[in-house]
């Protein structure tokens, strides 16, 4: 029956809240390469790697800010071609780099937003303002890091979006402001109809509260599960070199020696390879990524 | 109700919070028949994140502690419960298991055992 096929697709569709499919960028020194993931409503990805693994590349991708050469990305179930002003009104992107001119006031960056966006809420941006006892008439050259990086949240939060963009942000934060927007990014997700994509090349704290991890190395997918399925899925072996065995030697991912001992990563379904003479423990998030990176080093 | 996440458990974060409130609802703190908070509402609570507290929830609803259901959220459920049950005398059973292991290793008689039992028995009795 078409008519119920067209239900289910469209309940597919709903669930997700953000569609990357086959998505490739091609410049003369890098390339991105077949990047291909869903992030459904009401979720956090953490988009992971190192500095140039194309992590900005990708989100710009997502906000338009850039095209990709093939690909095609939807933000609640449509294109930036389909409905470009409803696209992009879904979208608050927050980067790491402060995006408003340093002779501005508050007053001024609100007069903008105001104009700018339809859904942009003043009286919200006004509480939000209150709340972070950011003055009206102060410029924002005077802003702290942390100011400026709250600043940007309250316009994004002003406004009604669906889909949170945040590339590196919670760079050069100190823990208790970082603490803060972690709890802002969950309120955001809380009515389960929002979703945030936050890229970061360290992850610590942002970790905790991640569903979904997706690791990117110059240009290409390594890694992407849900952070506890990750999580479970590898083993953090210490020991001496010497009492790797062949069969092991082969399993592990990103040997990394020091003067008395190796750290490498282990899939945990091949943890019968290992026998008292190993330590083991559960990895982070960041471990795994420094071993995968290495053995992409050393492999290529 | 109370929950600890450690970063040095062995334990993954779900299971922590799963032991947590099965211990809680098993020794009374959390009563039958309560709500718990919502997968969100917890998530963003402890700062963990959302599948985390979903595995927690629906392992505790396999094993029979709670049953979700549509708009009204998660339930504790009543300790009539058959799974809960069973629960409960594994409970008990491990619990006298280890009065049996720790009475051989001393050379306690099975005699001695029993009175040790009845008198604990008349005792927490009287107590109440």
């Amino acid at each position: 029956m078409p008519e119920e096929h067209g239900t289910k697709k469209g309940m597919i569709r709903a669930m997700e809240l953000l569609e990357v499919h086959n998505v490739s960028k091609h410049y003369k020194n890098f390339s991105l390469e077949n990047i291909d993931f869903v992030l459904p409503k009401g979720y956090i990805m953490g988009y992971v790697g190192q500095n140039g693994a194309g992590k900005s590349t990708t989100l710009n991708i997502i906000t338009n800010l850039c095209k990709s050469s093939v690909g095609e990305v939807r933000v609640n179930g449509i294109t930036c071609m389909e409905d470009t002003v409803q696209y992009k009104e879904s979208i608050g992107y927050i980067g790491g780099d402060f995006y408003y001119p340093n002779n501005f006031t508050v007053r001024n960056i609100r007069g903008i937003l105001k104009n700018f966006y339809s859904t942009f809420s003043v009286e919200q941006f006004n509480e939000l303002l209150h709340q972070w006892k950011l003055s009206d008439k102060m410029k924002v050259k005077d802003f702290s890091q942390g100011m400026k990086v709250k600043l940007m949240f309250a316009a994004v939060l002003a406004r009604d979006t669906k889909l949170m963009v945040l590339d590196e942000a919670t760079n050069g934060l100190d823990p208790v402001v970082r603490l803060e927007i972690l709890k802002l990014l969950q309120e955001y997700i809380a009515d389960g109809e929002r979703s945030v994509i936050f890229s970061t090349h360290i992850l610590s704290d942002l970790e905790q509260i991640a569903d979904y991890i997706f690791f990117i190395h110059d240009g290409k997918k390594v890694l992407y599960d849900a952070k506890d399925e990750l999580l479970e899925s590898y083993l953090l072996v210490k020991g001496e070199r010497r009492a790797i065995t062949p069969q092991l030697q082969k399993a592990l991912v990103g040997i990394m020696d020091n003067a008395y001992g190796f750290e490498a990563i282990l899939p945990s379904d091949r943890a019968d390879l290992l026998n008292h003479d190993f330590h083991f423990e559960k990895p982070t998030i960041d471990e795994i990524v420094i071993h995968y990176i290495k053995d992409k080093e050393k492999n290529g | 109700m109370k929950i600890i996440i450690s970063n040095q458990s062995e334990l993954p974060i779900y299971a922590q919070i799963k032991e947590q409130l099965k211990e809680q609802i098993l020794n009374g703190q959390i009563p039958e028949g309560s709500t718990l908070p919502s997968i969100r509402q917890l998530a963003k609570e402890v700062g963990v994140s959302v599948i985390t507290t979903t595995r927690a929830y629906s392992d505790l609803e396999a094993e029979g502690f709670i049953a979700t259901m549509q708009g009204k959220g998660s339930v504790v459920l009543s300790k009539d419960n058959s799974m809960l049950q069973e629960q409960y005398l594994l409970r008990i059973e491990e619990g006298l298991s280890t009065a049996i292991d720790t009475a051989r290793v001393m050379g306690l008689s099975e005699e001695e055992l029993v009175g040790i039992f009845y008198n604990l028995l008349h005792e927490t009795r009287n107590g109440r």
